[in-house]
């Protein structure tokens, strides 16, 4: 019994609200077993994991930025139009200029910029409402992209085709594999191992109980399987292929923002303005500040966005990311953030976005028609968010805890351990 | 006027909330066509009682009996004492800002004629109503369009609609000017002309003396006193002294101030209402801080204690129009909260779940929320140096807790204070500003709170304490002011203060006496 306690109150790291997230990488894995059973294990193929990767590398991009402006209590309706606005812009511009692609990826950033600064002006320093503000410029970039490239398609160049539909370089010996993909994983599973055991660190000098070493070699272990399992997919595809080098970007940009939305300063005061703006503006947060990166930060990716999904399809189209915002805002909440602001994790948002792209992807391997997955992922959004909403009124919920609730004796409730030197103040009852 | 009879008669009225007797045996005795004033500090029941009589607290949550026009009543809601007769107009105005004159007179109210409204019959019966009350304004006005006096004046016009028999006013000049209040007051007089009888709620002690017939006082929910205005030549004194006649027995922490020169001082400070520009929520006010001193500031609800304090905090309240801040004798410039911070400054707030703390966040993370920079190296926040500090708090403050990874929502209302508190004294300050430090915390932990407000001020910062209750500032400050209408109106040092001294200072200035 006590160690699947332990396990239950150690696996997935923290102290609080673990109980959301597990239950996001459970429906993940639960969809990835479904589709896989049902599709003949044709999921999990290199050939199909790989473009997943590359088709859907765009929504998680989103997502990322999308999360932190609504953590901080907004929405941006517009990331599809921004994302096909700059795409036509670059386009256009390496085609009649013919600018060196890397000028043109530069040239789609600053454009980006320049859109969020614009969007992120009138949310901040003007205080209309993000939704107003980004459901304009939905119509105004949408009609910017229509206006430039004259509603045609604009082809781009070979070069700048690498960042959606480049791979790793295939180097060393001959080992049946992407080498350079196998040095990734290798990377990685170097990586985890190394944060568990900072964790460990970090919580023995907080004095906090750290959790029994056999949870930390199960989780690492849980998790050096998966990497070594994906690497292996990965870099076995048919050669001349690995991970996509859209895949690259895309883990970098999750590595960067988790931890600055984690354990930087900048990244506390997004989460302080969604929690409580009039407190944390009382707290010395320069609340207009915060606003106006969060809106300009989700148009600079919603651009990058764009130009990796051009740069896949090799060419800019009038209907380039139709409907992203929504993919985007599906996943944020899905992967567990408050409607309300305040909460949210750049990890929940990818596992979110994964459902969805899987989804997407396993629906349509099977053949399934756009209607009914349209319908399937709304049901698949109303429920998550229902069960978030459910979770409240319940106080904290746990998958595993009503799981195990059957067998269950009545605990005794756990000690309070608090050092009372008490005086007569301290015996006194405190209400309120 | 005595020989009138007895409309409503509250007997014996007991209401608790979990953990609290707002409440003890209250009785109250309205007579027909009088104008009957409750006193009494903030606390001490008013509003509760008001909420029985309205049936906002229905029937069988309270006990007592309720007998109105000689029979027994139980109001289940509002509507069930409206359709009574008893009308209760509020502080906040329930009016809709977009509609018209007519129809918020109307409003939950509306004429009908064939299943819908019979707006020609609304328009003709609103003039009327407005004539009663002095209103001189086209009926289709919208009610954003007129100012509060005459917003005042649509609740009262309202209220005739429904045929009013008895009208509660809470507060119904707090937020009007000398002008506007003498018109309402000068219409209370008309209206209880015109038999109709009135309650009315008001802090404003020289407003009651000039108008109410009978007054009742209410201490620590329970009736103290009713007082017959002009049998018992009542005045603003013998009303205070009714008020505030308690006891002081040793609810504070020994201390002995260490004082020292002044550091912090303001002058002719005046900021007006962030919304209506003819408003002065401070007015030329000036005071100074200590070294090591306890300063209160004494004021009603609404006098403009908070807006001072939060417009000193870097401007976080109204729109700042004059006045300058010294510190350490050199004048300095608090444009935004960083600034002053900056400075030394800390602000904690009256409503620590609105604005003080951020509800989702967590022991630690509130802890620290106001000066991440002490914990963080090149941007990047160090956990084990923040859950350090955190801890170290924990302790010295005796917050109440298994650990500073809780949630604050789990934590009660004295040790949420100390969170906040916990918050600002991380950021160093010279100067806290406490409004309200032990609003909704009981006894035991009002004790410690006083205990560590002493131990800041030994650290020779300056601790200024705003309060509502006065036998706290007697208690706890070195030296208090009194705030009236934004006016700092009075400086008493602690071997002077009394409560009814106080209460004088800070329900009158020489300037604003109303006749």
């Amino acid at each position: 019994m006590s160690r699947i306690k332990d396990l239950q109150k150690n696996l997935f790291g923290g102290t609080t609200s673990n109980a959301r997230q597990f239950g996001m990488i459970f429906t993940l894995v639960a969809i990835v077993l479904l589709f896989q059973i049902w599709t003949d294990g044709l999921t999990l193929t290199s050939g199909n994991l790989i473009a997943v990767v590359s088709q859907y590398s765009y929504i998680l991009i989103l997502a990322i930025g999308m999360l932190m402006v609504i953590v901080a209590g907004h929405i941006d309706l517009s990331v599809g139009s921004v994302a096909a606005f700059t795409g036509i812009v670059v386009a256009k511009a390496m085609q009649e200029f013919s600018l060196p692609w890397p000028v043109g990826i530069l040239l789609g950033l600053a454009v980006g910029a320049l859109i969020g600064a614009w969007q992120g002006f009138w949310v901040a320093y003007v205080g209309v409402p993000a939704f107003i503000v980004t459901l304009a410029g939905m119509l105004l970039f949408r009609g910017g992209n229509q206006y430039i490239g004259n509603a045609d398609t604009v082809p781009v160049s070979e070069g700048f085709r690498t960042i959606g539909a480049g791979f790793l370089p295939e180097v060393g010996p001959n080992t049946g594999y992407n080498n350079l993909t196998l040095l990734l994983g290798l990377a990685a599973c170097a990586g985890v191992i190394w944060r568990e055991l900072k964790a460990r660190q970090t919580r023995r000098e907080m004095n906090a109980d750290v959790a029994p070493m056999w949870i930390s070699v199960l989780r690492m272990a849980v998790m050096v399987g998966v990497i070594v399992f994906a690497t292996l997919r990965f870099a076995g595809g048919r050669v001349g292929t690995s991970l996509p080098i859209s895949g690259i970007i895309l883990i970098v940009l999750v590595l960067a923002y988790s931890h600055y939305t984690r354990n930087t300063i900048g990244g506390r005061h997004i989460y302080a303005v969604g929690g409580n703006s009039r407190a944390a503006e009382l707290s010395g947060v320069k609340l207009r500040r915060v606003n106006f990166l969060v809106m300009m930060n989700m148009s600079v990716l919603a651009a990058l966005a764009g130009m990796i999904f051009v740069a896949r399809s090799s060419a800019s189209g009038p209907q380039d990311g139709l409907s992203w915002e929504l993919d985007a805002i599906a996943a944020v909440f899905i992967g567990g953030a408050a409607v309300s602001g305040g909460l949210g994790t750049i990890s929940g948002s990818i596992v979110g976005g994964l459902v969805m792209a899987l989804l997407n992807n396993g629906l349509q391997l099977e053949g399934v028609g756009s209607d009914l997955v349209q319908i399937i992922k709304g049901l698949v959004l109303l429920l998550a968010v229902a069960f978030d909403v459910y979770n409240k009124s319940q106080g904290r919920f746990s998958i595993i805890g009503s799981l195990m609730r059957p067998f269950r004796r009545d605990d005794p409730p756990p000690p309070t351990d608090r050092p009372s030197p008490s005086s007569d103040a301290d015996k006194a009852p405190v209400a309120g | 006027m005595t020989s009138a009879p007895v409309l409503l008669e509250m007997r014996s009225i007991t209401k608790t909330f979990p953990g609290v007797t707002a409440l003890a045996d209250v009785n109250l005795e309205v007579r027909r066509g009088e104008i009957h004033a409750i006193c009494g500090e903030n606390g001490a029941g008013k509003s509760t009682l008001m909420k029985v009589l309205s049936g906002v607290h229905p029937h069988g949550t309270y006990t007592g009996d309720i007998v109105y026009q000689g029979e027994r009543v139980r109001f289940s809601d509002i509507r069930a004492s409206e359709n009574a007769g008893i009308v209760i107009i509020h502080q906040e105005l329930a009016l809709v800002p977009g509609m018209s004159i007519t129809e918020n007179i109307f409003l939950g109210n509306e004429p009908r004629k064939r299943g819908g409204i019979d707006w020609k019959a609304a328009q003709r019966r609103a003039l009327e109503l407005m004539e009663q009350v002095g209103l001189d304004e086209d009926p289709d006005t919208l009610i954003k369009d007129i100012g509060v006096g005459k917003q005042q004046l649509v609740e009262i016009a309202k209220a005739f609609a429904k045929d009013v028999k008895l009208l509660i006013l809470d507060e119904p000049t707090a937020a009007l000017n000398e002008a506007d209040s003498r018109h309402l007051l000068d219409l209370l007089r008309g209206i209880r002309d015109r038999g109709v009888t009135s309650i009315i709620i008001s802090h404003k002690l020289n407003e009651i003396e000039a108008i109410a017939d009978t007054i009742t006082i209410l201490r620590d929910g329970r009736t103290i006193e009713s007082l017959d205005v002009k049998a018992d030549g009542v005045n603003e004194d013998r009303i205070v002294r009714g008020m505030v006649g308690r006891e002081l027995h040793s609810r504070f922490p020994e201390h002995t101030p260490r004082i020292g020169e002044v550091f912090f001082e303001v002058r002719d400070w005046t900021v007006r209402h962030p919304i209506s520009a003819d408003r002065l929520v401070c007015k030329g006010s000036s005071f100074n801080v200590r070294r090591g001193e306890i300063v209160g500031f004494a004021g009603l609800m609404g006098a403009g204690r908070t807006e001072l304090a939060m417009s000193l905090f870097g401007r976080s309240y109204g729109v700042y129009l004059s006045g300058r801040i010294f510190k350490d004798g050199e004048e300095v410039q608090l444009r935004t909260v960083s600034d002053a911070i900056e400075h030394g400054l800390a602000y904690v707030s009256e409503d620590r779940k609105a604005i003080g703390l951020n509800l989702l966040d967590d022991i630690k993370t509130s802890m620290v929320a106001a000066k991440l920079s002490k914990v963080a190296r090149h941007g990047v926040i160090d956990p084990v140096r923040e859950y350090r500090y955190a801890e170290e708090y924990r302790q010295s403050l005796r917050v109440k807790t298994p650990s500073v990874d809780e949630g604050v929502t789990k934590l009660s209302g004295g040790n949420q204070q100390k969170v906040v508190l916990a918050k600002w004294m991380f950021t160093d300050p010279d100067l806290l500003i406490l409004d309200e430090p032990t609003r909704g915390i009981d006894v035991g932990a009002k004790y410690e709170i006083y205990g560590i407000i002493q131990r800041l001020a030994d650290q020779g910062k300056g601790v200024i304490v705003i309060s509502s209750e006065l036998p706290e500032l007697i208690g706890l400050c070195d030296r208090v002011y009194t705030v009236f209408e934004g006016s700092v109106t009075g400086e008493v040092p602690r071997a002077e203060a009394d409560p009814e001294l106080l209460m004088k200072q800070m329900t009158s200035t020489k300037k604003t006496q109303v006749r």
